[in-house]
């Protein structure tokens, strides 16, 4: 009961009028950076904060809280209509919004990201306020070798949503892994596959690869079949808002995504891209109609946008009770609590309850907020769709290069006395990947994939290996290891099993144009 | 008379800007890491205290600063209004990547803080003291799993430093790297390594609460209100600060040198700066001018050393 009269208290003085203000402003700018690939949370926030010295402690957590679900919510945008995911955690709602999208229900697939981030964030919130010290505890629990068995998890379920051409869903998966390893080794300090350009000592940038296979090679597809121009997206198609069977079809994938984006984000080695592909694969075996997966299927947006926001509120999980940032943005937010005296860790609820309990309630408030402003928009956001396609394709390109110039846009190359941006080199030649793999049909997204999860498997192995000093019994000696390899298994066999009952049909149809 | 007056208004507002110069910050790190925050810092107090009118600060992450340092050096060759935020971090970065671009092609200014290494144990650790550690050390190196941040940086550093001290291979060092003091944090408090050595601001509020137990730290005297012994007190012969610092531009004239150094001079005794590292738990430790240059190549030359006993340069 006392955690509700601290948090009743916290909203009372979260509701305050300017603070009101403060978290509009923050929502706001949170949405506009997500929308723009290049310009994350983690830079918006960073710039802000001097602004934060002229507010008080309160005001400007609540702006940071507007911002961080603000840019959460963005990057889902324009991947959904742009096929342009400006973030890793919205890569796979990608591949059903904007499917979906380019069907006349782009309207339905921003509504369910919208309202699915907005009960998400509601429910991993009152998570947050009421069962943190317990998620930290099973959190901590992780050790290199259980982090290990999930990302196995994460790459045999992923694998396996690919559908029956397993070949191609794990050549492109090799791909990515392959791309991983470029970069300076984090356990030796050595680099790896760099060939003494210093761009490449910190690995490939995912946005880069994710932006160049989604958008310019799907641009350079579209241009190399003019025949593809004719056909037609249809901006609308039906109501712009979700049916009732929208609602029917979206609120168990946002229960699922926010159960399993929460616990995820809560994990210092976890983080939302690793929760949204373990949503889309559960959304995708749970399905009724799993032969949709592929051609926008609801639930492939309504999960993994639930789940990304979940996990963004996770991450305040250790951010509070432990004082332990795991992200960039998180980062930030700790430099912020300093520069008001404030250090968060085990203390900071004794200490500053009333701070803390107004923060989780500027979370609520500003995830309220978020809807408030982001549904009435979508209206206007599926007009873009109503381009003409050269000029939309046009339009997407010069967005994603700018977003790239933005990001890592240093002029690093120096050839022949031209200096030009190492990381648009990359974008462009990642673009002619990603039209190869389309016009020899192999899937886009394990590539991502592989990037993402390679190279954390591989520390997390290697970790685990060293702690034991090279026994790999470790690596099964722990009962959360076991069961997240026993879900693998599970997940392996399931579907051969339904193959070989005849059910694989739709599957295979799947595999040849997921992207 | 009245002319006169006129004269000598509008030449002062001319040659007013001459007088706050403005800096351009390079942060050779993403946003949210200790030489961001710097660099911050630094761009706060230099407004706040009028010293410069207007201060940007850019983030070029990677490779230990090393990619930051090779760009900065190419593109501000003779420009005094380019700075650039780096650290002992740097140092090793540049030996273990083989960075072509070295400190020797900036201008180093001056080096502003100092942060101790912390050695710490969770709670329910056999381990009490700095002897307990050194024994288990003496009997099995490498059943100490070692937990801090990546390979060849400061907290790695101090653990092959202190094994080289009581006389066990640093070869042996079972180094577990993570990618910051943060989640070595999550593994130190999950009990899944032996002991974890990272900056002591990124165990501070776990130590006030006793869920970590402070071993011992690695500067060269006592934090104030910390109960803790330092190495060298504690019997193992190591003295080691993690310091950040700022360089000039190479080719700058020596009276554009000055003229920053005397900026920099300013900043480092403003009111804005004080207070900035009290709250973050940063130490005063400026030096500048010939003392920083003789000081920097000691620390790179016994860099290179400890880096080559480690294993980790050859």
């Amino acid at each position: 009961m006392d955690t509700f009269a601290l948090l009743a208290q916290g909203l009372m003085a979260a509701m305050a009028p300017m603070n009101l203000v403060y978290a509009l402003i923050g929502v706001t700018l949170g949405t506009a950076v997500g929308v723009l690939p290049g310009i994350g949370p983690a830079l918006t926030v960073a710039l802000l904060l001097p602004v934060t010295y002229r507010l008080d402690p309160a005001g400007s957590l609540i702006m940071f809280a507007g911002i961080y679900y603000g840019g959460m919510y963005g990057g889902s945008t324009t991947s959904i209509l742009l096929n342009t995911p400006g973030e890793s955690a919205s890569i796979v709602t990608a591949l059903e919004g904007n499917k979906m999208a380019r069907k006349g229900r782009g309207g339905p697939a921003l509504a369910t990201a919208a309202i699915g981030s907005f009960v998400a964030g509601l429910l991993a919130t009152l998570g947050l306020a009421f069962i943190a010290p317990w998620v930290v505890k099973f959190a901590l629990s992780f050790g290199p070798a259980d982090y290990f068995a999930l990302m196995v998890l994460a790459f045999i379920t992923v694998s396996a949503a690919f559908g029956d051409s397993a070949l191609r869903g794990i050549t492109a998966l090799f791909i990515g892994l392959g791309l991983g390893i470029i970069g300076i080794d984090l356990q030796t300090g050595q680099a790896r596959l760099a060939f003494g350009v210093p761009d490449l000592f910190d690995g490939i940038e995912v946005t880069t690869l994710a932006v160049a296979l989604f958008a310019i090679g799907e641009t350079l597809k579209i241009a190399s079949s003019p025949s593809q121009l004719k056909e037609e997206i249809l901006a609308v198609k039906g109501s712009v808002w979700m049916t009732v069977e929208d609602w029917k079809r979206s609120w168990v994938p946002w229960l699922r995504g926010t159960a399993i984006g929460f616990p995820i984000g809560a994990m210092p080695a976890g983080g939302a891209d690793v929760a949204s592909f373990l949503s889309y694969s559960a959304e995708r075996s749970f399905a009724k109609k799993p032969e949709e997966f592929g051609h926008g299927a609801i639930e492939g947006v309504a999960g993994p946008e639930a789940a990304n926001n979940a996990s963004a509120a996770g991450t305040l999980v250790p951010l509070l009770t432990l004082g332990l940032p795991t992200t960039a943005t998180a980062a930030i937010m700790l430099a912020g609590f300093q520069q008001f005296g404030l250090q968060p860790g085990p203390l900071l609820f004794a200490n500053n309850a009333p701070l803390v309990w107004s923060l989780i309630a500027s979370l609520l408030i500003a995830n309220f907020m978020l809807l408030v402003l982001n549904l009435p928009l979508i209206g206007l956001w599926v007009k873009l769709l109503t381009i003409p396609k050269p000029w939309l394709y046009a339009g997407i390109l010069t967005f994603a290069t700018l977003g790239t110039l933005g990001a890592n846009g240093a002029m690093s190359m120096q050839v022949f006395g031209i200096r030009f941006s190492f990381e648009l080199v990359l974008l462009l030649a990642f673009g002619i990947l990603g039209y190869a793999l389309r016009r020899f049909s192999y899937p886009i997204a394990p590539v991502v994939v592989g990037l993402i999860l390679g190279p954390m498997a591989e520390q997390q192995l290697r970790r685990a290996l060293a702690i034991s000093q090279g026994d790999p019994g470790i690596l099964i000696g722990s009962p959360v290891a076991i069961v997240l390899y026993s879900v693998a298994i599970l997940a392996l066999v399931l579907p051969m099993i339904m193959r070989m009952r005849g059910k694989g049909g739709a599957l295979a149809q799947l595999a040849s144009d997921e992207d | 008379m009245n002319k006169l007056f006129l004269a000598a208004l509008v030449s002062g507002l001319i040659a007013l800007p001459a007088y706050a110069a403005d800096y351009s910050i390079m942060a050779p790190a993403s946003p949210g890491g200790g030489w961001d925050q710097t660099a911050r810092t630094m761009q706060a107090s230099l407004q706040d205290e009028k010293i410069s009118g207007n201060v940007q600060v850019t983030n070029v992450p990677g490779a230990g600063g090393t990619i930051g340092l090779a760009q900065f050096a190419n593109q501000a060759n003779g420009d005094p209004s380019q700075l650039i935020v780096g650290g002992y971090v740097m140092v090793g970065a540049i030996l273990t990547n083989q960075s072509p671009v070295t400190l020797a092609d900036v201008t180093p200014i001056a080096r502003l803080t100092g942060e101790s290494v912390a050695l710490v144990v969770p709670a329910n650790s056999p381990l009490q003291t700095v002897d307990d550690l050194v024994a288990a050390l003496k009997a099995d190196p490498g059943a100490v799993a070692w937990a801090g941040g990546s390979a060849g940086g400061a907290d790695h550093i101090t653990a092959g430093l202190i094994a080289k001290a009581v006389g066990v291979d640093p070869t042996q060092v079972n180094y577990i790297a993570y990618s910051g003091g943060g989640e070595a944090l999550a593994a130190i408090l999950g009990g899944q390594v032996t002991v974890g050595v990272s900056g002591y601001g990124e165990f501070a509020s776990q130590v006030e609460s006793g869920d970590l137990r402070l071993l011992a730290i690695s500067g060269e005297k006592r934090l104030d209100g910390v109960d803790a012994p330092t190495l060298s007190e504690a019997g193992v012969d190591v003295v080691l600060e993690n310091w950040r610092m700022v360089a000039a531009a190479p080719g700058i004239t020596d009276e554009q040198k000055a003229a920053i150094n005397a900026d920099i001079e300013a900043m480092v005794n403003s009111a804005t700066w004080q207070t900035a590292l009290a709250d973050r738990g940063w130490v005063n430790t400026y030096l500048a001018g010939d003392a920083f240059d003789a000081q920097l190549a000691k620390d790179i030359e016994a860099t290179g050393a400890i880096l080559k006993d480690i294993g980790l340069v050859q």
